[in-house]
């Protein structure tokens, strides 16, 4: 018997394109790079330090809860990788390793896996830690405050926080080309917008992210900012600075494309970023928030489902034949 | 196996093979081998075993008669004696009686057809060809409840790689040109249409059929898309295309009626394609019947421990456990996968990506379907989500990201909804 030959059974179909989770992960990770480098670079070793920290935290709170739950190792994926790794880039390079270790922890554990672990999460995981931090230690993300001390060469203030207080007096500081080539204070991995639209179009092409989202997520915070602008030009300020600005270009590329916060038909797929765009000029310009873009995010995470209801007819659905 | 495309911005288009010219030295013969097995499908409440021990020695076209109705019967492809008589379970919930003989190398025809072969009719198609070459049971189309108005014949095969309808068309022309004016004349249905593949359309010329072209992106020869694109009529979830009158059947089949009709010969032969581990694919002409070890030692592949043995093509076929599995009416193709080339299905949930999404062809949002399937909500899934309308091509197994076996969950989900209905009608 033992030299019996045996075949493998399995049901159709006999081939796979050779996609996986890992795969995904990984891509993500490697699209993500431009902007982190150049985030270490500007910030040096410190930043280095909070992406490290960021990274393996999130990987180990996901291995120990593996473990207590029993439950296969699942880090390999790279999933708590990806959460990690976003975490760190939100945050200021002089966060504190404290703040790291709590906001991996709500991260992985609240955000994610006591839903279910991977794609039962219904907020992105990332962004449940960031915005239980903004409202637990709100000076933590008052990039004016954490960044006092580096002195880059560039108007270290916070772009979207000072048209808030003075108006568009201040945009003479902000050349937009300055903004796109990371001259501007902020998260490590959230200032170059160059390398996030690089990585963001690396990532639409080769299909892990759904373009329908990311696109839709800009228009939405153009056409909204260019309302406001046109409303009253002294005080809201143009369309292309709020999409340089804050944690936009990550949001469209990296947080509000997550898989399983994100709807996956067309039409859906479009009003959640759209909506998600009109939302983040909401609360940037009359909201309380210097930079909506957690919140709104959050807020279409909710409504995701529902979104969702809207879909094509299947196939001979609702056909009666007489 | 085809890969994921490096740029990948929309579904995967997955092309339907085309070949112009098919030679009759490319299809191999096999020979007849020491023995074969006969799979006859049982429609009856018994579990498919019968007493066969009246019957010791059976000629090459011989009618055996299984009960007392005039539509259970088989008909040997050999002449030998009778060596074994079992029941057999198959995909979904299939019963058959596996029948085996030892055959003798020479034939002996039993002649009961060739008297009948003159008068070409339902009843003398039926009496004798209920089984053809690519049709396991051509009863279907004759169903008195449900009226024919159209018969479309498939040129194209079902799966990909698979070309033995194409090959068919090139080789037999003459053979399908009767036999479509025979199946007129029995089924009594003027429209009828031939679908073939718009790389392949030179082959078709002096067929009383319509020709249809489809687009060669699978799954469009699936009868639901070709009867939405190509007839502008759309099947109701659930129904298949007998309830609107359209009946399908493989332009093999229709060759091998013609034939038998013509040559008073009961037709004993498939036409095969063979998958190679490779993916390269060859031709072989077996006896119905023939174990699958035969047909594969004469392309010299060898199966090794731990591969995969696959009757019909790599998205829609199903697997043999055992290389002594028969060459049935069926069987267009026999596929060998190499167990490296295997792809393990996981099981991690759904990560909600949407690639099934995209690439339904029938529009289902898989991703929440697989959510109730995976928890047996299968009534759930029919009612909210669509269960029903899937055409059963398999896309969304090959594109998920999280490898769940999502094709594998509907089958199982149509077969329990299958078996409630049945639950029900017998209650009631």
């Amino acid at each position: 018997m033992l030299n019996q030959k045996l075949l493998i059974g399995s049901h159709a179909p006999f081939w796979h394109d050779q996609s996986g989770i890992s795969t995904k992960n990984y891509h993500i990770m490697l699209a993500a790079i431009p902007a982190v480098l150049f985030g270490i670079y500007q910030y040096g070793i410190s930043a280095l330090g909070v992406m490290a920290l960021s990274i393996s935290c999130a990987m180990l709170w996901e291995l120990l809860m593996n473990y207590l739950m029993k439950r296969p190792i699942t880090i390999l994926d790279g999933n708590a990788a990806v959460i990690g790794l976003l975490f760190g880039m939100l945050i200021p390079a002089s966060s504190p390793w404290w703040m790291v270790l709590v906001g991996t922890f709500v991260a992985v554990v609240i955000g994610k896996i006591i839903f279910g672990g991977i794609g039962c999460n219904p907020f992105h995981p990332t962004l449940v830690a960031v915005a239980i931090l903004m409202l637990s230690w709100q000076s933590l993300f008052d990039f004016d405050e954490a960044l006092a001390n580096y002195e880059l060469g560039f108007t270290m203030i916070y772009p979207l926080g000072a048209v808030k207080a003075f108006g568009t007096s201040v945009l003479e500081y902000y050349p937009l080309t300055g903004l796109l080539m990371g001259q501007q204070s902020g998260g490590i991995g959230t200032t170059f917008g160059l390398g996030l639209i690089i990585g963001g179009i690396y990532l639409i092409l080769r299909g892990f992210i759904r373009w329908e989202i990311s696109i839709s997520f800009l228009a939405g915070i153009f056409a909204t900012a260019l309302l406001f602008n046109a409303a009253d030009p002294e005080r809201y300020a143009g369309p292309m600075f709020h999409i340089l600005t804050g944690y936009t270009l990550l949001a469209a590329f990296f947080l509000l494309t997550e898989d399983s916060s994100s709807p996956v038909n067309v039409i859906p797929m479009l009003l959640y970023g759209f909506m998600a765009g009109i939302l983040t000029i909401l609360i940037r310009n009359i909201g309380f928030f210097v930079d909506g873009v957690v919140f709104a995010v959050l807020m279409l995470n909710i409504a995701n489902p529902l979104l969702d209801k809207v879909r094509p007819k299947a196939l001979g659905k609702g056909i009666e034949y007489a | 196996m085809i890969k994921r495309p490096f740029f990948c911005l929309r579904a995967p288009r997955l092309k339907y093979p085309a070949k112009n010219s098919y030679q009759k030295e490319d299809i191999t013969e096999i020979k007849l081998p020491d023995t074969i097995t006969l799979l006859v499908e049982r429609s009856g409440s018994d579990n498919g075993e019968i007493d066969l021990s009246n019957v010791k020695q059976v000629a090459t076209g011989q009618k055996i008669t299984l009960s007392g109705d005039n539509l259970d019967y088989f008909i040997s492809t050999a002449t030998g004696s009778i060596m074994e008589v079992c029941a057999f379970a198959g995909y979904m919930g299939k019963r058959y009686t596996s029948i085996t003989i030892k055959t003798e190398v020479k034939d002996q025809w039993d002649d009961a057809f060739k008297k009948i072969g003159d008068t070409i009719s339902a009843e003398s198609a039926l009496g004798f060809l209920r089984s053809l070459p690519g049709e396991t049971d051509l009863s279907r189309l004759f169903d008195a409840g449900k009226p024919l108005n159209s018969i479309v014949i498939n040129g194209v095969d079902n799966d990909l790689l698979v070309t033995t309808n194409q090959a068919v068309i090139t080789l037999a022309r003459e053979d399908l040109a009767l036999g479509v004016q025979y199946l007129k004349q029995i089924t009594q249905v003027n429209d009828v249409f031939l679908m073939i593949h718009s790389g392949a359309a030179s082959g078709a010329y002096g067929i009383k059929a319509e020709i249809k072209t489809i687009d060669p992106i699978y799954p469009n020869a699936a009868p639901h898309l070709f009867m939405k694109k190509c007839l502008g009529r759309i099947i109701p979830a659930g129904m298949d295309s007998r309830d609107m009158g359209v009946g399908f059947i493989n332009a093999e089949a229709v060759a091998a009626l013609g034939r038998a009709f013509q040559k008073k010969e009961f037709p004993i032969h498939k036409i095969l394609t063979i998958i190679h581990k490779d993916g390269s694919t060859t031709h072989a002409r077996a006896r119905i019947g023939t174990p699958i070890k035969h047909v594969l030692a004469a392309f010299n592949i060898e199966v090794r421990h731990g591969d995969q043995i696959i009757l019909g093509g790599p998205m829609r076929g199903t697997f043999a456990y055992s290389e002594d599995m028969p060459v049935q009416w069926n069987t267009d193709a026999v596929m060998v996968q190499d167990g490296g080339q295997i792809t393990p299905c996981e099981d991690t949930p759904c990560i909600n990506c949407g690639e099934c999404v995209r690439v339904c062809p029938a529009k289902i949002p898989v991703n929440m379907l697989v959510r109730l399937l995976e928890n047996g909500r299968y009534e759930e899934g029919a009612e909210e989500y669509d269960l029903l309308s899937c055409i059963e091509c398999g896309l969304c197994s090959y594109v998920c990201t999280a490898r769940i076996p999502i094709f594998h969950y509907i089958m199982l989900g149509k077969y329990e909804l299958g078996r409630i209905k049945k639950a029900e009608e017998t209650n009631a």
